[in-house]
């Protein structure tokens, strides 16, 4: 359109802003307010959707995605909540223990990859543990919207069970909690065998939870349009592999600990992202070489790309063998 | 810069015209000598000044033409608007970005005055004051998507976006190129594409499907589309065919300059907040053959574009038959010199036509 067709610029724009309030929800859960630095509002946008987090510990940029759980109408404020993850790379640790209030982040523009099916007669939400989250933001599109739902909550302990007390007291009716420590469990099938038709299921939380409502939903003959998850995937930590890009000409070294895609931005390698977390796409790599077994992880190949090692997502994916050629 | 707006018909006498100031900032589409398909995406994220890509929702001198053609059509045909129940909301996004758009980019002609949910929409050009209920429907004399683009130049196109997909759910398109909303609504996005010649083959729509999934609230994305219209026609609807089809037949040596005009849609995809969904506007600008060569640069060049484009895409495109007709009068303006790169006019620095 103009001289030469230009490229999409890869990365996506940031919202500087600070943190402005930092609350202990429980044991595990802190919640994080965050307002923009130039005293603007935010971008109002659709329940479901995740901003990625971007703080400076050190010399260490730490990217990641957390689903927002504020009033999508509200601009004044995002809101998230992070689960503590002792054993994970640091990111959640790091909000834990370090983050300030007036601390200065970076936040991305709101991605939806979690969105309602706005066709829906009924929303069904299914949420484990911290996968409450999307569903609070959902909850209040919906009231606004006069959308019919309803929520099953499971967590370990009442106690763990983050803003279960406020949404049982808000919509007693529409609200159902399990608890594991007293044998409650959720009776998915009684659940999935009686709801009205043009009904949409929707389940966030751990990877086992996940599989076993789209599992029995499938096995009761549910249609997979009418079945919606997400499971956001942290990178998984894995043995260091070498790298070479051939774009940049640069043979780089990703550490036990970071991913593919935070080496080459340390690197200094612009390399598009969005969600962090295999589920978008932006980052998809085309491979040149390999001598090896490339670690998929990701949920946006599918079995056929992932086998033809052809592509792989450096948000998640880790490659064992001896030598990788990427064009980046 | 107040507009002066033409008036002006684009039907019936076509009384349509360009000004020198469309003229020089018509959208050509050729960035080189030749055409062939590609994912010709960019950022819309503004443009030379005074060019049609400076602006989020470009107006020029056709609006309130275009704007009383657009309610003719609708008379006719109310189901060229048409918008499925679940829609409503990513309507009420689709007037909130149009309004903020217009009143931030042309506040001499528009304005927008918000009071919590109580607005207040001022359209100088067409004569409307209105104070309405933001999302509450019964406040509006149409549904919020009607309302706002029976005051805005361009066909408007909402996909909802599911399972990976997009889904034509909701528009109002009445400035088309031969397609018809009421038969794509609810379709896919490869469905609708179904006809297109080539492209498939060439992966172009997988591609564009996965930019467009990712298009996000803060980066708005534009790419031009072409092809040729007999009479300045903004309603080139298969459902009015019989009417207009005819007309391509009409073609002579000595009318060819003033009859035919190249049509360019200006695309642009924007995100939508509240309903994740994506509106796609398509802007039509005609320009008749006989002032296009007025640009010495887009006289040689058109010429070259058109002879040698693939029969399948002069087929699809609808000039086929017209094309012999049409090289005859362009190669009078193609005289073998070389063309700058890109798609401007260079009107200082391209020489002018050797006779």
């Amino acid at each position: 359109m103009t001289a030469a067709p230009q490229k999409v610029e890869p990365g996506v724009d940031i919202i500087p802003a600070l943190v402005d309030k930092i609350t202990k929800v429980n044991e595990l859960v802190t919640r994080f307010e965050f307002k923009r630095i130039d005293g603007k509002d935010f971008p109002v946008f659709s329940a479901g959707s995740h901003t990625v987090i971007e703080m400076k510990d050190g010399d260490r940029t730490i990217r990641n995605p957390y689903s927002l759980m504020s009033d999508p109408e509200d601009g004044s404020k995002y809101a998230i909540s992070v689960r503590r993850d002792d054993v994970g790379r640091g990111g959640s640790l790091f909000l834990h223990k370090k983050i300030q209030v007036g601390d200065k982040v970076n936040l991305t523009y709101p991605l939806n990859l979690f969105s309602l099916d706005l066709r829906a007669r009924k929303h069904l939400f299914f949420a484990g543990g911290i996968g409450i989250t999307p569903f609070l933001s959902m909850i209040m599109q919906l009231e606004s919207l006069v959308g019919s739902w309803e929520l099953h909550y499971a967590t370990q302990t009442e106690e763990l069970a983050s803003y279960g007390e406020e949404l049982k007291n808000k919509y007693p009716k529409k609200v159902n909690q399990y608890f594991d420590d007293a044998d409650q469990a959720i009776l998915l099938q009684k659940l999935l065998t009686t709801q009205p038709i043009g009904t949409h299921i929707y389940v966030c939380g751990p990877a086992g939870m996940i599989k076993w409502v789209t599992s029995t939903a499938k096995n009761v003959g549910w249609p997979n349009a009418n079945v919606h998850s997400e499971e956001f995937l942290a990178p998984k930590p894995g043995k260091s592999f070498q790298v070479r890009l051939c774009k940049s000409d640069l043979t780089i070294e990703v550490g036990e600990n970071e991913s593919l895609l935070e080496a080459m931005e340390r690197e200094g390698v612009n390399a598009p992202f969005s969600c962090r977390g295999g589920a978008c796409g932006q980052c998809e790599t085309e491979i040149v070489e390999l001598d090896g077994e490339i670690i998929h992880r990701d949920h946006w190949l599918d079995s056929e790309e992932q086998d033809s090692g052809t592509k792989i997502m450096p948000c998640v994916s880790r490659f064992l063998g001896n030598s990788l050629v990427i064009n980046r | 810069m107040t507009i002066q707006f033409n008036n002006e018909t684009f039907r019936d006498d076509y009384s349509f015209w360009n000004s020198d100031w469309a003229i020089k900032r018509f959208p050509f589409p050729f960035h080189q000598d030749s055409y062939m398909y590609a994912v010709n995406m960019e950022m819309h994220k503004g443009g030379p000044a005074g060019s049609v890509y400076e602006k989020r929702f470009d107006v020029d001198e056709h609006y309130v033409s275009e704007m009383k053609d657009r309610a003719l059509v609708l008379d006719e045909d109310p189901l060229r608007c048409q918008s499925l129940p679940h829609m409503t909301l990513a309507g009420w996004d689709l007037l909130e970005l149009i309004m903020v758009s217009k009143s931030e980019d042309y506040p001499d002609l528009f304005e927008l005055h918000r009071d919590g949910s109580i607005w207040r929409w001022i359209n100088k050009p067409m004569g409307i004051d209105d104070t309405f209920t933001f999302m509450d429907e019964t406040t509006l004399p149409y549904g919020p998507m009607e309302y706002i683009t029976r005051q805005a130049q361009g066909d408007y196109v909402i996909l909802d976006q599911r399972d990976e997909m997009l889904w034509m759910d909701a528009g109002m398109v009445t400035t088309q190129a031969d397609w018809s909303l009421d038969f794509d609504i609810g379709m896919n996005f490869f469905e609708w594409h179904a006809p297109v010649p080539l492209a498939h083959e060439m992966g172009i729509f997988k591609r564009a499907l996965k930019f467009l999934l990712n298009v996000k609230q803060s980066a708005p994305a534009r790419r031009l589309n072409w092809t040729m219209t007999v009479n300045p026609l903004l309603d080139s609807s298969p459902e009015n065919y019989d009417k207009w089809g005819i007309q391509k037949t009409t073609l002579t040596p000595e009318n060819i300059g003033s009859k035919q005009h190249l049509r360019v849609e200006l695309q642009t995809f924007f995100r939508l907040p509240r309903s994740n969904a994506l509106v796609f506007p398509i802007r039509c600008y005609l320009i008749s053959f006989k002032d296009l060569v007025t640009i010495p640069k887009w006289g040689r060049r058109l010429h070259r574009v058109v002879r040698d484009l693939p029969v399948e895409l002069a087929t699809y495109k609808g000039f086929i038959d017209n094309r012999p007709l049409m090289l005859e009068y362009l190669e009078k303006f193609d005289d073998g010199l070389s063309t700058s790169p890109g798609v401007w006019p260079d009107r200082d620095t391209e020489p002018p036509l050797k006779s």
